[in-house]
């Protein structure tokens, strides 16, 4: 990567970006997910490793969310960015250069800012737990090169119109920033109380809802119509899925604090915003399903396919549990209980990494122009994910529920602890298994540019036959 | 070609997100804005002083710069016992302003009124700091609590203060929050008992006004342990506090909070070195049934990390 950043512009291959971005992001998932196992073996097992602050629960719970948020997912969005955004326009990207120093200095803020954040270093607000100096350098030297290399991309493009998932990047790439400056406003200016407190969830609310679930939602608008060589189904049902959620995604923000003192409007206009949720969510569904018609059997037969479908079919749990859990009647019972958790890992690790996966298998076949090294790698890696993440939310749902009965029947806590004892274990078990299957992922990636056959011009991987 | 046959599409989509943000924002905000402190808030914002996230006067979390909340029982001009012993917060020199007085409209309207009239807050100093108190006072019949800077009505000091109270009437609230923070007890334990059935268990959720001029908030999201707004009311034994933090097994054989016993530093209260190594070997012994007893929590010193923890554990009445 050195070699490249002071490099002439022109000497940069194309692609060089996104290769960097597609590698940093499966070594952070990694990273990400072998922490995550860490943590859940701590909730198990809490006498495992102890009596060191830097291997507490409290110190690496925040440095797993962050290593996957703006590691491994925000770093694949970054990839997928790299080389749809261009291919899509007809033309390269606006500069390779500006690619890999975005992708260099992205690595290296995100090492400082874990590494602040593991020492304990912390604003205390869940989600922008960063301090304020790395969210004004993720915002200018990780976000904002970013979407300077996607709107110039799209503006110097050489087609006609621009494709449904550029609609998404380029307002994503801009919202995205926004949602940092502003939601992170608390620190900047000190602001405190409630305006703080609701402020830290507006953040949080929409990382995910204007950055996370529309770049994914826009990866799949391409993966699919480009592997299975199927038209979108409907330009106008993605016009749909797109304004409602500028409209009805950007909202419901409070919804997250339905059981805190904020003014009783605001809670209810979030919770029936929440419910609107439903609008892009269907919109976005139906339309990859339709797409796929006729090409089912690529579901069973190819890697990406089946990846991306997996997370749209995912996408259907997920919309009818973020719809309706933050209904005051649904609420009540599971604010604040594993069953969130469950969620949460439903949009972070079902829904929007299988999308992104996908993504990143197949850019970077395309751009090394080297066949998968093994599909058997593959399947395992597919299966591990699957399997580990279900294990993980049907157990933490579980243990959610049980929560929320011991809160309402006013159970003593130490019963609620000891019921869930058994899902704990079968959570760090399911996470354990993501966390394989993603070493077996890096290992087979790295096997792919080393030994992949080479796919001969004028041919997409995807047209090859597997090998192994 | 760039974005011209988007025009139309561009505005929508500007005016779509700005009036997302007027209502998600603005609207809120100024709601927000117009809530009144309660005894509650102001209490927090005293205790805990104006930041106990990352910031600047301490940048390690370490619990630096933090003000003191000490439980007064005599007049420390004349010595002349108090009719009832009172809470007074001590910001010695150098220690930073809570947002209530540095900002008093961000106590609410009356409350920032009487603060500036009565309590004469705008008077404090930075540099030799200054002892502030809850009181109450009323505007057109109405009672409300504000902010008295004692060093400006009475001439109270800060070295006045520390002079006449016992180290058993000092609590460390501030940075004993900032170690909450830190150490990241807010990810299991919530600081918000919930609008629901909560209050029967965890005690009364907090209202509106309860958190003017404290940051960050933190009252977690997910929680795995009991709720702790009001655990001071229902657990005030240091001993129990003490062990439970040195390994929570001692306690509640069940519990799976993690053991905090490196917060006890490298000394006990007599200054004698803390052998971790030779606790943990015993307390094995104990647990596989080769000793009747758990060996002995060391005591804490009185300016360690623990020490703090359990200030601020205590003072969530």
């Amino acid at each position: 990567m050195f070699k490249y950043l002071f490099a002439r512009a022109e000497d940069v291959p194309p692609g060089t970006a996104a290769i960097y971005f597609g590698f940093s992001s499966i070594v952070w998932f990694v990273i990400g997910t072998g922490l995550g196992s860490f943590n859940a073996s701590k909730l198990a097992f809490p006498d495992m490793v102890t009596g060191n602050e830097w291997f507490a629960f409290g110190h690496m719970r925040q440095v797993h969310v962050h290593a996957v948020i703006f590691g491994w997912i925000s770093m694949a969005f970054a990839m997928a960015m790299m080389y749809i955004t261009p291919a899509l326009g007809n033309t390269k990207l606006w500069s390779e250069k500006l690619g890999v120093w975005n992708c260099f200095l992205w690595n290296l803020g995100l090492t400082l800012g874990l590494t602040v954040l593991w020492a304990g270093m912390t604003s205390g607000r869940e989600y922008s737990d960063f301090p304020w100096f790395i969210d004004i350098y993720i915002a200018l030297c990780m976000f904002l090169p970013l979407a300077t290399n996607v709107w110039m991309t799209i503006i110097k493009r050489r087609t006609q119109g621009i494709y449904t998932t550029n609609w998404f990047f380029a307002a994503s790439t801009f919202m995205v920033v926004i949602v940092f400056l502003v939601g992170n406003a608390p620190e900047f200016f000190h602001l405190t109380g409630l305006t703080e407190g609701y402020l830290t969830w507006w953040f949080a609310h929409n990382i995910l809802g204007l950055w996370i679930t529309p770049v994914a939602a826009a990866i799949a608008y391409y993966t699919i119509p480009k592997v299975t060589g199927n038209p979108l189904y409907s330009h106008r049902i993605g016009h749909l899925h797109f304004w409602s959620v500028v409209v009805f995604y950007s909202t419901p923000a409070a919804h997250h604090l339905m059981s805190a003192p904020l003014p009783e409007w605001l809670k209810s206009f979030a919770s029936v915003e929440g419910v609107l949720i439903l609008v892009p969510a269907i919109a976005f569904v139906s339309n990859l399903m339709l797409t796929m018609q006729g090409k089912w059997y690529m579901f069973v037969e190819n890697l990406e396919v089946r990846f991306t479908i997996t997370g749209v079919l995912m996408a259907i749990p997920l919309n009818m549990q973020g719809g309706f859990q933050q209904t005051r009647a649904i609420n009540w019972y599971i604010h604040g209980t594993g069953w969130i958790v469950a969620h949460a890992h439903l949009a972070l690790l079902g829904f929007s990494t299988f999308l992104e996966a996908a993504a990143v298998y197949f850019g970077l076949q395309t751009i090394m122009r080297r066949k998968l090294y093994s599909l058997t790698l593959g399947n395992i890696h597919f299966w591990l994910l699957l399997i580990g993440f279900t294990i993980y939310w049907v157990s933490m749902t579980i243990a959610g529920l049980i929560q929320g009965a011991g809160k309402i029947y006013e159970v003593p806590y130490i019963d609620v602890v000891i019921a869930e004892h058994p899902y704990m274990i079968a959570r760090w078990i399911g996470g354990t298994m993501v966390f394989t299957g993603n070493i077996l992922w890096l290992i087979n990636m790295w096997l792919t540019a080393r030994e992949g056959t080479v796919v001969p011009s004028g041919r997409m991987p995807h047209e090859l036959a597997y090998e192994r | 070609m760039a974005f011209r046959e988007y025009k139309i599409g561009a505005r929508m989509f500007g005016l779509a997100l700005a009036s997302s943000m007027f209502i998600t924002l603005v609207m809120p905000t100024l709601d927000i804005r117009s809530v009144g402190s309660t005894d509650i808030a102001l209490d927090k914002q005293l205790a805990a002083g104006r930041e106990t996230g990352f910031n600047l006067d301490d940048p390690f979390l370490l619990g630096k710069n933090k003000p003191l909340k000490v439980l007064l029982h005599a007049d420390p001009k004349t010595n002349a016992p108090l009719d009832a012993p009172r809470y007074v917060y001590v910001f010695q020199a150098g220690t930073a302003f809570p947002s209530g007085i540095l900002h008093p409209v961000t106590l609410g309207e009356n409350q920032a009124k009487l603060s500036e009239s009565q309590g004469q807050i705008s008077a404090a100093d930075k540099t030799v700091g200054a002892v502030f108190a809850v009181a109450h006072g009323a505007i057109d019949g109405k009672e409300y609590p504000f902010i008295e800077n004692l060093t400006a009505t009475r001439g109270w000091t800060p070295a006045d203060i520390l002079q006449v109270s016992k180290d058993e009437d000092v609590a460390h609230v501030g940075a004993g929050k900032t170690l909450f923070v830190r150490e990241g007890c807010w990810w299991c334990h919530t600081l918000l008992p919930e609008e629901t059935q909560d209050w029967q268990v965890f005690g009364a959720p907090p209202a509106l006004g309860d958190f003017n001029g404290e940051s960050p908030t933190a009252f977690g999201s997910d929680r795995k342990a009991p709720d702790l707004l009001h655990v001071g009311s229902r657990n005030s034994s240091r001993e129990w506090l003490m062990m439970h933090f040195f390994n929570p097994r001692l306690v509640q054989t069940h519990s799976i909070m993690p053991r905090f016993d490196y917060l006890w530093g490298k000394t006990d209260a007599d200054g004698h070195p803390i052998d971790f190594d030779k606790w943990r070997t015993e307390y094995l012994e104990y647990h596989d049934g080769k000793r009747v007893v758990p060996p002995e929590v060391p005591t804490y010193a009185k300016d360690s990390e623990i020490r703090y923890l359990i200030d601020f554990i205590l003072s969530l009445k």
